[in-house]
């Protein structure tokens, strides 16, 4: 057996008092396999060790939420027996070093978390951050990110129906990909992970155990430097029609009474899985490593332990449906293997040519998992910006295509076309819209999707970002009429031991649950990715958060476009006029500088409480909520979408750079038919919130009064083709 | 009448074109296993989009050695109407029941999108809902839709009417910009001389309710029906 030397410890990604802590519960040294054991349920990826102390304050419990953080995914009720099961995840390092196969295996296991839990997948999304767009690995990491999330959702007959993309600086050396999956059950038929029944049957089924993707979960634990490259070998490589197989394999035992617990393989794969299992359930496991299927020979208990090799998963079965179960499998073409079973001495014992190789105590290995109390600094919030302290720009037209081309709030169709958004025949709403809404299937009812996330915001303000973000999505989910639910978060941020960057964290964080609380919008799943970082230099703070919400009769559905002629424009919420963090000063002015808006959760619930309320009175013909680049960017993605402009004037006593592009919050642009638009108005008085007739839509240019007046196709010619262009390779088609 | 939707372990638009077969036909389709070597009795075989086996080796290629494509081919041969959408038109070119192979789509990338098409030739029972030259909207979905033939087979498509649906603009303009994936001839979908199959890369399934965007695929399943009862 190889002596555990200090190096070898410290291969292993565990410090010396995480060592002297493993000593202590083993009484003996663990061999190598042990040891690596350790080293990936201890790495922060797996056991939030740095994060955990923080997490634990955000809200996570609402009348309608099933199961919060701590399961696979996180489950809602939506009614009728049903339930929407979801969770977003990152796959950050991975994709950065191989881009299509790192985004196609998360996208690979955030689908395994929510059908593990017995959801059929009804969506995708997805959370994108990429460095400038003209630094040379852009390109590269754009194409080879979208056609590895396209390649694994297509193949696997699940929607990609939309999410959002960033591109800045602050990404060029470590890009973030999040993926999301929505998945619809029966609330009678939700599988969890707590293993039960001693002696009951330890089962894998899936492809078998190859050597990639060893020590996944301890990369995406550390920093980058320029050896990262040379981490390619263990970045995992997808099957998604082993995965589609094995989707319709489980569905089919699922739909049966034979498992006892069931839970993916994934970061940490067989290690993970099997110790989460046996320790949720209080018991011990037994594994003969022998009967793992195998891909190749001679691989050794570490390796077979460590593996991330994809499409895997383990279960409890009850006793006497073994043969029932393999029939199944059979039938798909699945590996299926009883590899071990459920003891009572609370270890995890494992076997390998009738060696002992691995005896840890289950219980002690996860509970001791280290919980760090981090030292950080709050950041400290830099003033707001004044419309009156940024000069305005001489053409406000002009301002207007810019930032309609700009890589903020260009076109995102590029990306999206790759993905098929169709399949399953359920996708009412589009990617393009606030949020994309898919029909539960065979009923009425609908769930509305979005992903957000304004790291300038999150890296100016860590507090307001997250409370920002978190409004956002819950804006986004009102302004199609749906009643937001609950939130999942992937957490991307720098190197923890940082006190500046934990500052971060601790300030997104206190952000968002603050904004949770008031709007009554819990988290039910997340994931959190740190060391985001390269040679020292840490990404913005990007808390993304995936909402969900219920559209109960889908007929109520509001989108963004412009419906007809004539009707009236209203703006509902107030204005400020105050441009820090803006895309404006961005854009315009070269800058990101002072504080983001500030986000008044009272008015935010007030505001959105009452479009969502005229949404269904069906009384609103069109709605989009205001956010990047203001009042007027939201006008041009109405007037584009409807392929109908709009005549616009604003009684206001702000000049008209920041009235058009101030990005205050809790604000809506809808239309409505000009009789209903004085009922609106009349109803918007009563419930004390401020509603203004701003225009009426027609013609084919968005003209504002005094300000600018841009035809429809010269807004969507940079609208259309800011990415096109980035995307073409010279001299290539 | 009766209906049969071909499925295959990766075939992922199954339960899309049984709903739409469905809401025209008023009860299910049967849904065949790829392993099984019997078709039941029926008046249309659809056999649906996806990755069946993955597309690993050739789009379609394994699933065209599969049992039940041998009872297919032999079903069609004997007349019975088949509809053969996206990776079922890549899967019946590798049977040989349609000419011609599906190659990359000429910019490599997949694309999902609404599509126009051109109806290009009478055909009362697949497109008896347009007129020739009208112009209806189908989506796509797929990374190798990019019809090929050589330039014989083409000519014939063209002369014995066998060409279906040509991509076009919303004005019915056929062109090398409207032609989305490279296709010879701007080549949707064609028949077989018989004229009982359908091989088409965009998904009529996909609109059939203005829910979904569209009710083109609605006519088109209403019509199909409607001529085989």
């Amino acid at each position: 057996m190889t002596e555990i030397t200090k190096e070898i410890v410290a291969e292993h990604g565990l410090s010396e008092s995480e060592y002297e802590r493993v000593l202590s519960i083993l009484g003996r040294e663990p061999n190598r396999t042990e040891l690596g054991i350790f080293s990936v349920m201890w790495s922060e990826h797996c056991s939030y060790k740095s994060s955990k102390k923080w997490l634990k304050t955000l809200p996570t419990e609402a009348p309608w939420v099933i199961c919060g953080p701590g399961e696979n995914a996180g489950v809602v009720d939506i009614g009728d027996g049903q339930a929407a099961i979801f969770k977003m995840e990152s796959h950050n390092h991975p994709s950065f070093i191989e881009p299509y196969q790192g985004a196609a295996t998360g996208v690979g296991g955030i689908l395994r978390d929510v059908f593990t839990m017995g959801a059929r997948p009804v969506a995708n999304m997805n959370a994108l951050r990429f460095g400038q767009a003209d630094h040379p690995k852009t390109r590269h990491l754009v194409s080879g990110v979208v056609a590895g999330i396209g390649g694994y959702g297509n193949c696997m007959g699940i929607p990609t129906v939309g999410g959002e993309t960033n591109f800045h600086s602050s990404y060029d050396g470590n890009i973030l990909v999040n993926a999301m999956t929505v998945g619809v059950a029966e609330t009678e038929k939700i599988f969890y992970s707590a293993a039960a029944g001693i002696g009951n049957p330890v089962v894998y089924v899936g492809s078998k155990t190859g050597r990639d993707g060893i020590h996944g979960a301890t990369m995406a634990s550390a920093e980058f430097d320029d050896d990262s490259e040379e981490k390619r070998p263990t970045v995992q490589v997808g099957d998604p029609f082993a995965e589609k197989l094995l989707l319709e394999a489980c569905l089919e035992l699922m739909a049966t009474d034979y498992i006892v617990a069931i839970q993916d393989m994934g970061a940490a794969g067989l290690t993970s899985s099997s110790f989460e299992m046996a320790d949720k359930g209080g018991v011990g496991i037994r594994l003969d490593i022998d009967k793992v299927p195998m891909r190749e020979e001679g691989m050794t208990p570490y390796e077979v332990m460590l593996s991330e090799s994809q499409e895997r998963m383990l279960m409890v079965l009850k006793p006497g449906s073994e043969e029932a179960a393999q029939k199944i499998f059979e039938k798909w073409e699945l590996d299926f293997a009883i590899i071990g079973e459920v003891t009572d001495t609370g270890k995890m014992v494992l076997t390998m040519h009738g060696e002992i190789v691995a005896d840890l105590p289950v219980a002690p290995l996860a509970d001791a998992a280290p919980e760090y109390d981090r030292p950080w600094v709050k950041t400290v919030a830099p003033a707001s910006i004044k419309a009156s302290e940024v000069a305005p720009a001489e053409d406000l037209g002009q301002a207007l295509l810019k930032i309609l081309g700009s890589s903020e709030v260009a076109s995102r169709k590029w990306i999206w076309e790759q993905y098929d958004h169709m399949v399953m025949g359920d996708t009412i709403q589009r990617p393009g819209g606030d949020a994309a809404v898919v029909r539960i299937h065979g009923t009425d009812k609908a769930l509305a999707i979005t992903t957000d996330c304004n790291p300038r915001y999150c890296y100016a303000d860590p507090e307001m970002g997250g409370k920002q973000a978190v409004a956002e999505t819950w804006r986004n989910l009102t302004a199609t009429g749906a009643k937001p639910l609950a939130i999942t978060d992937c957490m991307n941020f720098g190197n923890p031991e940082r006190p500046e960057i934990m500052g971060q964290f601790v300030g997104c964080i206190d952000g968002m649950r603050e904004a949770c609380v008031a709007l009554d919008y819990p988290v039910v799943s997340g994931n959190v990715s740190l060391y985001n970082e390269t040679k020292g230099i840490g990404i913005h703070p990007t808390p993304a958060i995936g909402g969900i919400g219920l559209i109960s009769q889908s007929d109520q559905m509001a989108t963004i476009a412009f419906k007809t002629e004539g009707e009236s424009v209203l703006l509902l919420g107030d204005t400020s006029g105050d441009l820090g963090q803006s895309i404006y000063l961005k854009e315009i002015e070269g800058r990101e500088e002072g504080a983001p808006p500030v986000v008044k959760l009272d008015v935010e619930k007030r505001n959105g409480d009452f479009v969502r309320g005229a949404i269904h009175s069906g009384l609103v013909t069109a709605c989009h909520d205001v956010s990047d680049g203001g009042v007027a960017i939201a006008l041009s993605e109405m007037a584009l979408a409807g392929n109908i402009g709009a005549d616009i004037s604003i009684a206001s006593d702000l000049p008209a750079h920041a009235m058009c592009f101030a990005e205050d919050q809790a604000r809506y642009v809808i239309t409505t038919t000009v009789e209903n638009a004085e009922k609106l108005l009349q109803e918007a008085q009563k419930a004390n919130v401020p509603l203004l007739k701003i225009g009426t839509t027609g013609h084919n240019e968005l003209k504002i009064e005094n300000t600018l007046a841009i035809s429809i196709k010269d807004m969507r010619h940079v609208h259309a083709n800011w990415l096109p262009d980035l995307m073409t390779v010279p001299g290539h088609e | 009448m009766k209906a049969a939707v071909i499925v295959f372990p990766g075939s992922n638009c199954d339960r899309d074109m049984k709903v739409a077969i469905e809401q025209s036909l008023g009860t299910s389709p049967t849904m065949v296993w790829h392993g099984d070597s019997e078709l039941p009795d029926t008046d249309l075989i659809a056999v649906p989009g996806g990755f069946s086996y993955g597309d690993y080796l050739r789009c379609g290629a394994i699933a065209g050695n599969s049992p039940i494509m041998r009872e297919v081919v032999k079903k069609a041969a004997a007349g019975t109407p088949v509809l053969a959408v996206c990776n079922g038109f890549q899967v019946a070119t590798e049977t040989g029941m349609l000419p011609g192979a599906l190659l990359r789509n000429a910019n490599q990338k997949f694309i999902c999108k609404d599509a126009h098409l051109k109806v290009s030739s009478k055909n009362s029972r697949f497109s008896g809902a347009f007129k020739v030259n009208d112009i209806i909207r189908f989506p796509v979905a797929h990374h190798d839709g990019n019809y090929f033939a050589d330039d014989d087979t083409l000519a014939r498509l063209e002369d014995n009417g066998q060409i279906a649906f040509k991509y076009s603009d919303e004005n019915g303009m056929v062109s090398s910009e409207t032609n989305i994936n490279g296709s010879c001839n701007n080549i949707a979908g064609i028949y077989n001389e018989a004229g009982n199959i359908l091989g088409l890369m965009p998904h009529p399934e996909r609109l059939i309710s203005d829910q979904l965007g569209g009710t083109d695929g609605k006519l088109f399943f209403d019509n199909l029906i409607n001529s085989l009862n």
